[in-house]
C-alpha cells in the first residue's frame, strides 16, 4: 500500500436538479479494501458507477492509475475524454452489480470469457481455461455450460465475480453485490469476496448494508451521508468508537433493523 | 343466383396468376418495410434532436393516414416530377414506407426491451459500442421482434388488394375484371376470400409457432 | 383555374362522410367486439367456436374483400345495402374482430387472484364480471382500442371504391376535374392526419381518467 490508485478531487454530479454529490474528495490506496456505508440516496451507488463510467461527471477530476479519468491530454490541455480513453480507463476497473447483470443468451462459461476474447484478443482456448478455473474458485466448476436462467441468485452472483475477474482488473467494485439475495444464500457470495480480499491485492471498494462484512472486510470504512464524507476510518474506529453523532445514530438504525427481524 | 362450378374452375388459373403477383408484392413490400423500419428507428434513436424530431413527426403522420391515399399520391405524383414507377413498384414502394412505420416500432419496441444493467454490464466488460450492440443487444432484442415482425407481414399480405387501385394486377384485380366481364360477382370474390383466409388460417398457426418459440420469455 | 372553394367544400362533404363512417364503425366494432371477446372466453363451448369462428374468418380475409363481397355478393341472397351501411358493416365486424381479441387478452390479463377473490366473497359469475373483471380490464384494453379505432378511420378510404363520397372519392372527383394531384391530396392527408391525432388525444384523455380512477380504487 504505497501510491493512491484512485484520487478523487472537488468531485460533484447532479442529475438535472438534484445534486448528489458536491466536492467530494477522497484517495484510495493500492490494494486498499475500502468500505462505502452510508444511508439510502447517500450517493454511494452513484460514485462507484462513475468510477466505472456508466455515469458521467459535473465537475471535478478523477485520476485512476496516475491517469484522468474522464479527461485527457491533447496539446497540453485537459479535455472531456472521448470513448477511446473511456475504453482504455475501463481495462483497470470491473464492477459486480446489485442485479447481476448476466448475459442470459450466453451459457456461464461463455458469460466469463465474452470480453477477454473480444476486447484483449485472448484466444478461446485460453479463455476458456482460465473461466474454469474462475468457475472453481467461486465453487461453480460444475455449472460451466448451464444458462443464467439455470441458476439461483447466490449463483448468478458468483458468476458474476468471476466474468469480472477474467478481465484481472486492478481495481473492482462491489455495489450491494447480496442485497438482492435470499438471506441464506448470502454467506456463499461473502465467502468468495473474503477470500479475493485475503488472497488478492486487488484494490476492492465495497457498498454494503452488512455492517459484520464490511467490518472483516475492510481496511478502511467511508462514512457518507448526502454527498459528503461524515467520517472515515478503520472499522474497529467507526464501528466501535464513532466520533460523529449522525455515524452513531446510522449504525443504531442499522443495528435496531437487524435485530428487529 | 347460383353458384357455378364450370365458372369457377374456369377462372381459377386468372386468380392464380393474381396471386402470384400478391405474394411477391407482399415480399417485396416487407423487404423495404424492414430495412427502411429499422432506418426510421436508428433516426429516432439520434442524438439529433431535430433528426429525432422530423422522423418522429414523419413516421406518425405516415401511421395516421390510409396507405390507399398514399398508394394514389406516390402513384399519380411521381410521374408529374419525371419518375415513371411501374404500378407494382409504385405499390411495393408506397407499401413498405406504410408499413416501415409499424416496423420501426417494433425495432425500437424490442431494442429498449432489452434491459439496462446488459448496457452496463457490457461497459464494464469494456466491451465496444460495436460488440456490445453485436453481442449483448441484438441476440436478445431481435427474437422477441421476431413475431411481431410475422404478424405485419400477414397484415401487408391482407392490404395487397388495395393496390388494384392503382392498377396493379394482383388477385383482386383480376376477380374485379373477371366480375365486371362476367357480369358474375359470388364465384370471384368468394373465391379471393377463400384463399385469403387458407393462408390466414396456415399462418395463425406458423404465429403461434413462432410466438412459442422467440416469444419473450419471463426472465 | 377552377372554383377552389367549390372543391374545398366538395371535399370537406366527404370528410363529413368520413366521420359518420369512422363514429358508426367504431360504435358496431366496439358492441361486436364485446360480444365477441366475451363469447370467447365463455364456459359455453358452443359460443367460444362461434365467436373464434367469426374472429378468425375477419382477421383472415381482407376489409377490402369483405367490403366487396357485402356489396356485392350480399345482395345476390337478397341482402341489399347502401353503400353507407355495406362500408359501417363491413369496418364494424372487421375491426371488431381484432377488438374482440383485445378484450379477451384482457380479461384473461387480470390476475388470478381477483378470480379466487370473487369466489371467496361468493359473488355471481355476473357480478364477478361487471363489478370485478371488467372494471380492471377496460383500462388495459383503451390504448389498443385507440390504436384500432385509427385504423378503422385508415380503412374508410376503402369504401371509395364502392363509389361512397367519402373523403378519398372527393379528392379523385377533385383530381380527375381538375388534373391537379398535389393539392387535392395534400388536403385530405392533412385531414385524415388530424382526425386520427384527435382520436390519439381523446384516448390519452380517457387514459388518464381510467388509470385515476383505478388509483382512487387502491
Ligand atoms: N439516473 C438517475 N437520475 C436521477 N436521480 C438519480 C439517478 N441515479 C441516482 N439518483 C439519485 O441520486 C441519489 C443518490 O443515489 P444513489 O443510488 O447513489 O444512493 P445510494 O447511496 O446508493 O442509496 P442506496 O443505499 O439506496 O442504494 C438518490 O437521491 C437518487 O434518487
Ligand atoms: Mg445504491
Amino acid at each position: 500500500m504505497d501510491a493512491p490508485i484512485i484520487r478523487i478531487n472537488d468531485l460533484s454530479k447532479s442529475f438535472g436538479k438534484l445534486t448528489v454529490l458536491n466536492g467530494l474528495s477522497f484517495d484510495v490506496m493500492k490494494g486498499e479494501k475500502l468500505a462505502l456505508i452510508g444511508p439510502s440516496g447517500s450517493g454511494k451507488t452513484t460514485i462507484l458507477r462513475i468510477l466505472m463510467t456508466l455515469e458521467n461527471i459535473s465537475g471535478g477530476r478523477i485520476e485512476v492509475c496516475g491517469e484522468p479519468l474522464f479527461h485527457m491530454h491533447r496539446n497540453g490541455q485537459d479535455v472531456p475524454a472521448d470513448e477511446a480513453h473511456l475504453h482504455k480507463m475501463r481495462r483497470h476497473i470491473g464492477m459486480v452489480f446489485q442485479h447481476f447483470n448476466l448475459f442470459p443468451h450466453k451459457t456461464v462459461l461463455q458469460n466469463i470469457t465474452l470480453a477477454p476474447t473480444l476486447t484483449k484478443g485472448e484466444k478461446r482456448i485460453d479463455a476458456e481455461k482460465r473461466a474454469r478455473e474462475l468457475l472453481d474458485m467461486v465453487g461453480l466448476a460444475d455449472k460451466a455450460d448451464y444458462m443464467p436462467v439455470q441458476l439461483s441468485g447466490g449463483q448468478k452472483q458468483r458468476v458474476a465475480i468471476a466474468r469480472a475477474l477474467a478481465l484481472s482488473p486492478e481495481i473492482m467494485l462491489f455495489d450491494e453485490v447480496t442485497s438482492a439475495l435470499d438471506p441464506e444464500l448470502v454467506e456463499e457470495v461473502l465467502q468468495v469476496m473474503q477470500r479475493l480480499a485475503v488472497e488478492t491485492d486487488m484494490t476492492m471498494l465495497l457498498v454494503t448494508h452488512e455492517m459484520g462484512f464490511a467490518r472483516e472486510f475492510a481496511d478502511r470504512v467511508l462514512f457518507f451521508d448526502q454527498g459528503r464524507i461524515v467520517e472515515a476510518g478503520p472499522p474497529e474506529q467507526i464501528f466501535q468508537a464513532p466520533q460523529e453523532e449522525r455515524t452513531r445514530t446510522f449504525l443504531r438504525k442499522i443495528i435496531a433493523s437487524r435485530h428487529g427481524m | 343466383m347460383e353458384w357455378d362450378w364450370e365458372f369457377t374452375y374456369s377462372i381459377l388459373p386468372l386468380l392464380l396468376q393474381g396471386l402470384k403477383i400478391t405474394v411477391l408484392a407482399t415480399i417485396l413490400g416487407a423487404i423495404v418495410a424492414a430495412s427502411l423500419g429499422l432506418v426510421f428507428a436508428l433516426m429516432r434513436r439520434s442524438p439529433n434532436r431535430l433528426l429525432s424530431r422530423t422522423t418522429g413527426f414523419f413516421v406518425e403522420f405516415i401511421r395516421g393516414t390510409p396507405l390507399l391515399v398514399q398508394l394514389y399520391f406516390i402513384f399519380y405524383i411521381l410521374p408529374d416530377i419525371g419518375l415513371r414507377l411501374s404500378p407494382l413498384t409504385a405499390g411495393v414502394v408506397g407499401m413498405g414506407l406504410h408499413y416501415a412505420t409499424y416496423f420501426s416500432e417494433v425495432y425500437r419496441g424490442g431494442i429498449e426491451a432489452v434491459p439496462r444493467g446488459q448496457w452496463e454490464a457490457a461497459k464494464a466488460t469494456n466491451l465496444t459500442i460495436r460488440q456490445t450492440w453485436v453481442n449483448i443487444i441484438l441476440p436478445q432484442a431481435i427474437p422477441p421482434m421476431i413475431p411481431a415482425m410475422a404478424n405485419y407481414l400477414l397484415a401487408m399480405f391482407k392490404e395487397t388488394p388495395l393496390l388494384s387501385a392503382i392498377t396493379v394486377m394482383e388477385m383482386m384485380s383480376q376477380a374485379r375484371s373477371i366480375a365486371n366481364s362476367n357480369y358474375r360477382y359470388i364465384e370471384p370474390m368468394t373465391l379471393v376470400g377463400v384463399f385469403f383466409l387458407i393462408v390466414s388460417i396456415i399462418s395463425v398457426f406458423g404465429l403461434r409457432w413462432l410466438e412459442r418459440r422467440y416469444g419473450r420469455q419471463g426472465r | 383555374m377552377g372554383d377552389w372553394a367549390g372543391y374545398l367544400t366538395l371535399i370537406l362533404a366527404g370528410t363529413w362522410v368520413t366521420i359518420k363512417l369512422t363514429v358508426m364503425g367504431c360504435a358496431v366494432a366496439l358492441v361486436v367486439a364485446f360480444i365477441a371477446g366475451l363469447g370467447r372466453v365463455s364456459r359455453h363451448a358452443t359460443l367460444r367456436w362461434l365467436s373464434t369462428g367469426y374472429i378468425e374468418f375477419f382477421r383472415g380475409t381482407s376489409i377490402f374483400v369483405q367490403l366487396f363481397w357485402i356489396y356485392y355478393v350480399l345482395p345476390l341472397i337478397g341482402v341489399s345495402m347502401t353503400p353507407m351501411q355495406a362500408g359501417v358493416m363491413a369496418l364494424g365486424l372487421n375491426v371488431g374482430a381484432y377488438g374482440a381479441e383485445v378484450v379477451r387478452g384482457a380479461i384473461l390479463a387480470v390476475p388470478r387472484d381477483q378470480y379466487e377473490a370473487c369466489i371467496a366473497t361468493n359473488l355471481t359469475r355476473y357480478q364477478r364480471m361487471r363489478h370485478v373483471i371488467l372494471p380492471q380490464a377496460l383500462p388495459l384494453m383503451l390504448p389498443t382500442f385507440g390504436n384500432n379505432a385509427i385504423e378503422l378511420l385508415k380503412a374508410t378510404s376503402v369504401v371509395s371504391l364502392i363509389s361512397l363520397a367519402d373523403m378519398t372519392f372527393q379528392a379523385q372527383v377533385v383530381r380527375s376535374q381538375t388534373g391537379n394531384t398535389i393539392v387535392p391530396f395534400v388536403t385530405i392527408l392533412i385531414l385524415y392526419f388530424i382526425l386520427s391525432s384527435l382520436i390519439s388525444f381523446g384516448m390519452r384523455y380517457l387514459e388518464r381518467r381510467a388509470s385515476r380512477g383505478a388509483e382512487g380504487v387502491r
